[in-house]
């Protein structure tokens, strides 16, 4: 009997128990779309997070003090030393020593209570003392008045630019530039409104909250605010994020020998990346993809043993038929080859029935839940073969059970 | 072409064994017409099913068209299942999905016909019991003797030298009985070797010769033409 025969016989079986049928491929047509959509979701997250991390600034490496060691071997940690300059800043900034940097923008922050002189208002947030470069470095734009720029920072100016939550904060519904705020005691001038990013996405990946801050020329931090001068960070962007690695390295070259360090172990300093917290929090995704994977796997195991049950029943009642058509010349391996069909079959039809429920709740469900889901060929292709191994898998013991049954037992069965 | 020597079978059920047969030694000639008659539990179904190769025997030993079945495999079985014996059942046994056409296809499908040959071949077995313009029906809307005539039909489509029939008319009414016993007779004219299982004296009646069974023992051997 030829392969077409059985599969001609298996598929006219199938045919006529329609009933067992469309619940087998009930079964595994739901455990497969719920494998492909989980890890549809998981991937749709890992994509989200990248893309929120991507806003923060791209391309950007965060170069912090710390880490260094004190004349009497004590190791301190990160942010407690007092070892980044602005020459430090100016030198990274140099095309000739690191071609691969595009900005570069020193910072010194710090908390500080804020003072609407107007009305009394106070309120504590962030300020930055910073360059015009910062704006860049961070990808942020003025909604309203202006950023300061190089002249700020040359003459010292008593000014600030507020992020937007900082500036309702202050003035409620008034137009705040041109208002005065005072910072630790010293009046300065609004002359900008940042644009608002969403507080909601960028706090909670960075820790601060990238619409409550305030940014002044550096000197006016240095000089008239706080009143020290080492960097509390500097900001370098690359010129791509191909070149990301290779600013790195100019960054961290060109800061050990300025600070005179000959073991990089020895740095005084720590350079981190976006990249390296794209990579964090991809990574977190990847574990829970795994874990939801892993449940919806299980319950295609459960699924799959469900098909088992099914086509075990269906030996069971159909000793009858399995006896006549051994008696009608039937060798063992050919009624084999039919359940095993059939398995296949059912299988099959559910793994591809799945894929297509899978690619509807694709389109419904970032609809109603608000969660994106992005749907790999990989997975709706892993989740078929799973399909075909599990209708292959639990029909194999069916199977053989029913080839084995002696011909006249089975006929003799009412 | 049928040989049985010293045929015994056993069935153990547990710790309890039956002795279905208790020797059994038969011969019955290319082109005989045999009725096997005896009560219900007298050994006749298991014989039938031996000399059928779907079971095998105990003890003693069986030829069939010359050949030793003792010492064949299950695949080989199937075969000489296949190429040499046709079944008639006393409940048809039909698949009640297939139409008729296709229930007589299934012995040729097993022995590996092409699908043209096949539809032509299970055609003609369908016309010649006489439901030639009933192919397209199935069992369940057949009555019981049109049924058996399609399980006649299936037996004879592979054109064995051999037919089985267990109690083929013991589901039929008396017309359709005769109807049954006619077409019997018929594949006998044609030269075909024939073995009847029955308790009705009359079904018996019409084959050459009878044998009868007694707690798994031949008691009584008539030629009765």
């Amino acid at each position: 009997m030829s392969w077409f025969e059985t599969l001609r016989t298996g598929l006219e079986s199938v045919r006529t128990h329609r009933l067992r049928s469309s619940l087998t491929v009930l079964g595994i047509m739901i455990g497969i779309a719920a494998v492909i959509l989980t890890v549809g979701l998981g991937q749709g997250a890992q994509n989200q997070v990248s893309s929120e991390i991507t806003a923060l600034g791209t391309n950007l490496l965060t170069i912090s003090p710390g880490s260094s060691t004190s004349s009497a071997g004590i190791r301190q940690g990160l942010g407690s030393a007092t070892t980044l300059s602005q020459a430090d800043a100016a030198a990274l900034a140099s095309k000739v020593v690191a071609p691969d940097i595009k900005a570069v923008a020193p910072v010194i922050s710090s908390g500080a209570s804020l003072t609407d002189t107007a009305n009394s208002n106070t309120w504590t947030t962030t300020v930055n003392g910073s360059t015009p470069a910062w704006a860049t470095v961070r990808g942020r734009s003025v909604t309203q008045g202006r950023f300061i720029d190089r002249q700020d920072v040359t003459d010292h100016t008593a000014v600030a630019v507020l992020g937007s939550d900082t500036a309702a904060e202050l003035f409620g519904p008034l137009d705040p530039v041109g208002q005065t705020v005072q910072v630790n005691g010293v009046p300065l001038s609004v002359i900008g409104v940042l644009n608002t990013v969403g507080s909601s996405s960028s706090s909670s990946s960075t820790g601060s909250d990238q619409d409550d801050q305030v940014v002044v020329p550096i000197t006016t931090a240095t000089e008239r605010l706080f009143g020290t001068s080492s960097l509390s960070s500097i900001l370098v962007q690359a010129t791509s994020s191909g070149t990301l690695s290779a600013a790195y390295q100019e960054a961290d070259t060109e800061l050990l020998a300025m600070h005179q360090i000959t073991s990089p172990t020895q740095a005084d300093f720590t350079i981190t990346s976006e990249s390296s917290l794209v990579s964090t929090a991809t990574s977190v995704d990847r574990t829970l993809t795994v874990l939801l994977g892993g449940i919806a796997g299980i319950s295609l195991l459960v699924g799959g043993i469900g098909v088992m049950n099914i086509m075990l029943v269906s030996v069971t009642e159909r000793i009858r038929e399995i006896g006549l058509r051994k008696a009608l010349g039937a060798t063992p391996s050919l009624i084999r080859r039919q359940f095993l069909v059939e398995a296949s079959v059912l299988g099959l039809a559910g793994g591809a029935l799945g894929a297509v429920l899978a690619v509807v709740g694709s389109v419904v469900l970032p609809h109603a839940t608000g969660y994106p889901v992005s749907l790999s060929g990989v997975a709706a292709g892993g989740a078929l073969a799973i399909a075909l191994t599990i209708g292959l898998v639990f029909g194999v013991y069916p199977a053989s059970r029913a080839a084995h049954l002696p011909p006249i037992d089975a006929l003799r069965s009412e | 072409m049928i040989d049985l020597e010293e045929v015994t079978k056993v069935y153990r059920t547990g710790s309890l064994s039956v002795a279905a047969l208790r020797g059994i030694t038969l011969r019955v000639d290319e082109g005989e017409y045999v009725a096997v008659m005896g009560p219900s539990g007298s050994g006749k179904s298991t014989l039938m099913h031996i000399v059928g190769c779907l079971d095998v025997p105990t003890s003693g030993r069986y030829r069939l068209a010359g050949a030793d079945v003792g010492g064949m495999a299950v695949r080989q079985l199937a075969e000489v299942r296949s190429r040499q014996i046709g079944f008639v059942f006393q409940q048809f046994n039909l698949l009640p999905t297939m139409t008729a056409l296709r229930n007589v296809e299934l012995p040729l499908v097993y022995a590996g016909v092409d699908r043209a040959d096949r539809r032509r071949r299970a055609l003609r077995a369908l016309g010649r019991v006489g439901l030639g313009d009933r192919v397209q029906h199935r069992p369940g809307e057949l009555s019981g003797g049109q049924q058996q005539r399609v399980a006649i039909a299936r037996a004879l489509v592979t054109d064995p030298a051999l037919i089985l029939a267990d109690e083929p008319t013991g589901a039929l009414d008396s017309q359709s009985s005769a109807e049954v016993i006619a077409l019997l007779n018929e594949l006998h004219q044609a030269g075909r070797t024939l073995v009847l299982i029955t308790h009705d004296p009359d079904v018996a009646g019409v084959a050459q010769r009878s044998v009868r069974l007694r707690d798994g023992l031949l008691v009584a051997e008539e030629a009765l033409v």
